[in-house]
């Protein structure tokens, strides 16, 4: 277990605020905040990077005196932090060649976890003429083939195009299960944080806001940063199955449609702006459409002409609509309405 | 309107290239065009030995610029404290002063009746050491200065990697920070050495004797006129020349 107790620091203009953490063994912990919150310097103070007040503990030991090379802690960087002057094969074998290992048994564990993240043809490459996802694997298969008791990740897909994003989070998932690892991750990404995640916390301007299970958060925030951040309406979680290329989610007995073909338990997302709600039935090309009662009528804050309307339709889904239209539609709480939207505006993941 | 810039600047650097080049040439053609007193200067030990003592005090001079240079330009590129303008600045002070300052500064210090020379087992005055000590002084900001630089490019993120990965501290300033600024400190050890060898000034005022290529140019123009000393000065450009070409050709071929 890692715990994190009274953690406070100032490096220039960043700080962090007495920070107090717990991370159990086999737990994936997703530390979410914007850039410039000080995620980076909290995964370095674990790493040893930095000096602290405040202590740090693994397995109810406190580290603070176990210098960085001892910790036994693999660390990812957003930038991959490959070391130019050596080629892909010598990058993954820098730890094992610093602990002494034989050279057939260097080669083993190297030819080992290649084969895990699919970047054995690459061994033989020089690392600067590499793409950001094959950079990241090597990152990743540096850090792991020291078996480390605990993986920090610094924005390990904020560089990366979205299909290699899904492969790397598959990969993280899998090893992270089959390891039992400590993971600690930090991303500004809340989608990204909550399809990872057994637990996350929120971090701003050096302080940890909230720390919980992704949707007890996200139901229930506790400040109002935590509830802009992670501000997503009409986030869901159901049962997802992919019939005639078309993915139907089940939630709360209602039928959603996705064009996204994620299959089993899913999170999703609809965006307020996306969905279309009429008086009357509409026949219309859009997957999902559902006849409901609003149950709420509010302004937001900061944008005058929107009006948001809470549509019960077995989900409870929050439309964004022009003042006009709110106007002319003239709505009022409990009237029936019809929403509509998009199989390709529901976002799964 | 591009090409008529780069024609304009062609013919500027053409004139810089003309200034460098016509007074070296012109050396050297005159002074090999009078064969006699070439050809007596070339075969002439006293003089190949000044000009070898010359390389070989300088090269003395760069490796311990290097020795003690390069530890000093990783500890400024990696840390900030309270005074480093002040260190940064007392740096590149040598490279400033006049060489006679230079060299009465050091005879304070290394002279007979000086700071360390009084009590020094190692003369310094009128022998090797003195040439070298010299030589180090006015040297050594380049050596620190390029390798600072060469550390401050190298990400310090690398280096914490390096760290997580179980590298102590010294293991990954040889295997990963000196590597990747090895171009740096290679390129400032070159103008360290280049700068030692061609100083004058603070040499003769401690050490005349022995004399190094420098000093027997001089000695040879006030002794026996111009013509001596131009065969010398043409040798030791040759050589000097030489060096340089090699120099440039082992950098372009490690990049």
């Amino acid at each position: 277990m890692l715990k994190i107790q009274n953690l406070s620091l100032k490096l220039g203009k960043f700080e962090l605020k007495n920070i107090n953490l717990e991370v159990n063994q086999g737990e994936y912990f997703v530390i979410i905040g914007e850039t410039g919150a000080g995620k980076t310097i909290l995964l370095e103070c674990i790493a040893g990077l930095h000096k602290y007040s405040g202590k740090i503990f693994i397995d109810g030991i406190d580290i603070g005196n176990v210098p960085i090379e001892k910790r036994n802690i693999g660390l990812v960087y957003q930038d991959y932090a490959l070391f130019p002057n050596l080629n892909v094969r010598d990058n993954i074998k820098f730890g094992l060649k610093i602990r002494k290992f034989r050279e057939e048994m260097i080669n083993e564990y190297v030819g080992e976890i290649s084969k895990i993240l699919k970047i054995s043809y690459l061994l033989n490459r020089n690392v600067e003429t590499l793409s950001g996802g094959e950079k990241q694997r090597i990152s990743l298969a540096r850090a792991l083939v020291i078996n480390p008791k605990i993986l920090l990740l610094d924005e390990p897909l904020a560089a990366l195009d979205p299909n290699t994003q899904n492969e790397i989070k598959t990969f993280l998932k899998k090893i992270h299960k089959e390891r039992n690892l400590i993971t600690i991750h930090i991303t500004h990404n809340f989608e990204e944080a909550i399809s990872l995640a057994d637990c996350l916390a929120i971090i701003h301007s050096g302080e940890i806001l909230q720390t919980g299970k992704s949707d007890e958060i996200f139901r229930n925030p506790k400040s109002e940063f935590v509830a802009k951040f992670t501000g997503a309406e009409n986030l869901f979680e159901g049962i997802s199955r992919v019939e005639n290329g078309i993915a139907i989610i089940d939630v709360n007995g209602i039928k959603i449609y996705s064009t996204n073909l994620n299959e089993g338990n899913v999170h999703f997302l609809i965006r307020p702006e996306n969905i279309l709600i009429s008086k009357q039935y509409l026949l219309s090309s859009a997957r999902n459409s559902f006849k409901g009662k609003i149950s709420q009528i509010s302004k937001i804050p900061n944008r005058e002409s929107i009006i948001k309307v809470v549509v019960d339709a077995g989900i409870p889904l929050a439309v964004f609509i022009t003042k006009q239209a709110f106007e002319e539609l003239n709505l009022n709480i409990s009237g029936e309405i019809y929403v509509y939207f998009k199989a390709s505006g529901v976002y799964v993941f | 309107m591009k090409e008529k810039l780069i024609i304009a600047f062609a013919i500027l650097g053409a004139l810089v290239l003309l200034f460098i080049l016509i007074p070296l040439a012109n050396l050297i053609l005159s002074a090999i065009f009078d064969t006699q007193i070439f050809i007596e200067n070339l075969t002439d030990e006293v003089v190949l030995k000044s000009i070898l003592l010359s390389f070989l005090s300088a090269f003395l001079a760069t490796l311990l610029a290097f020795i003690f240079g390069v530890p000093l330009a990783y500890f400024l590129a990696r840390k900030n404290f309270y005074g480093k303008c002040f260190i940064e600045g007392l740096i590149d002070v040598p490279v400033v002063v006049p060489h006679t300052v230079a060299g009465i500064a050091l005879l304070t210090v290394f002279g007979t009746h000086g700071l360390i020379g009084q009590f020094s087992f190692i003369r310094f005055v009128d022998a090797i050491p003195g040439i070298i000590i010299a030589m180090l002084f006015v040297s050594i900001p380049f050596i620190i200065n390029y390798s600072r630089e060469g550390f401050e490019s190298v990400d310090v993120r690398l280096e914490n990697a390096a760290r997580t990965l179980g590298a102590t501290p010294f293991y990954v300033f040889l295997k990963i920070s000196f590597p990747l600024a090895f171009r740096n400190i290679f390129v400032g050890a070159v103008m360290t050495w280049a700068r030692a060898m061609s100083e004058f000034g603070a040499i003769v005022m401690i050490a005349y004797y022995p004399m190094i290529a420098t000093t027997i140019i001089y000695d040879k123009f006030l002794t026996t006129g111009l013509d001596a000393s131009r065969a010398v000065a043409a040798i030791l450009l040759i050589f000097c020349l030489l060096v340089f070409i090699l120099l440039r050709l082992l950098i372009k071929k490690k990049k």
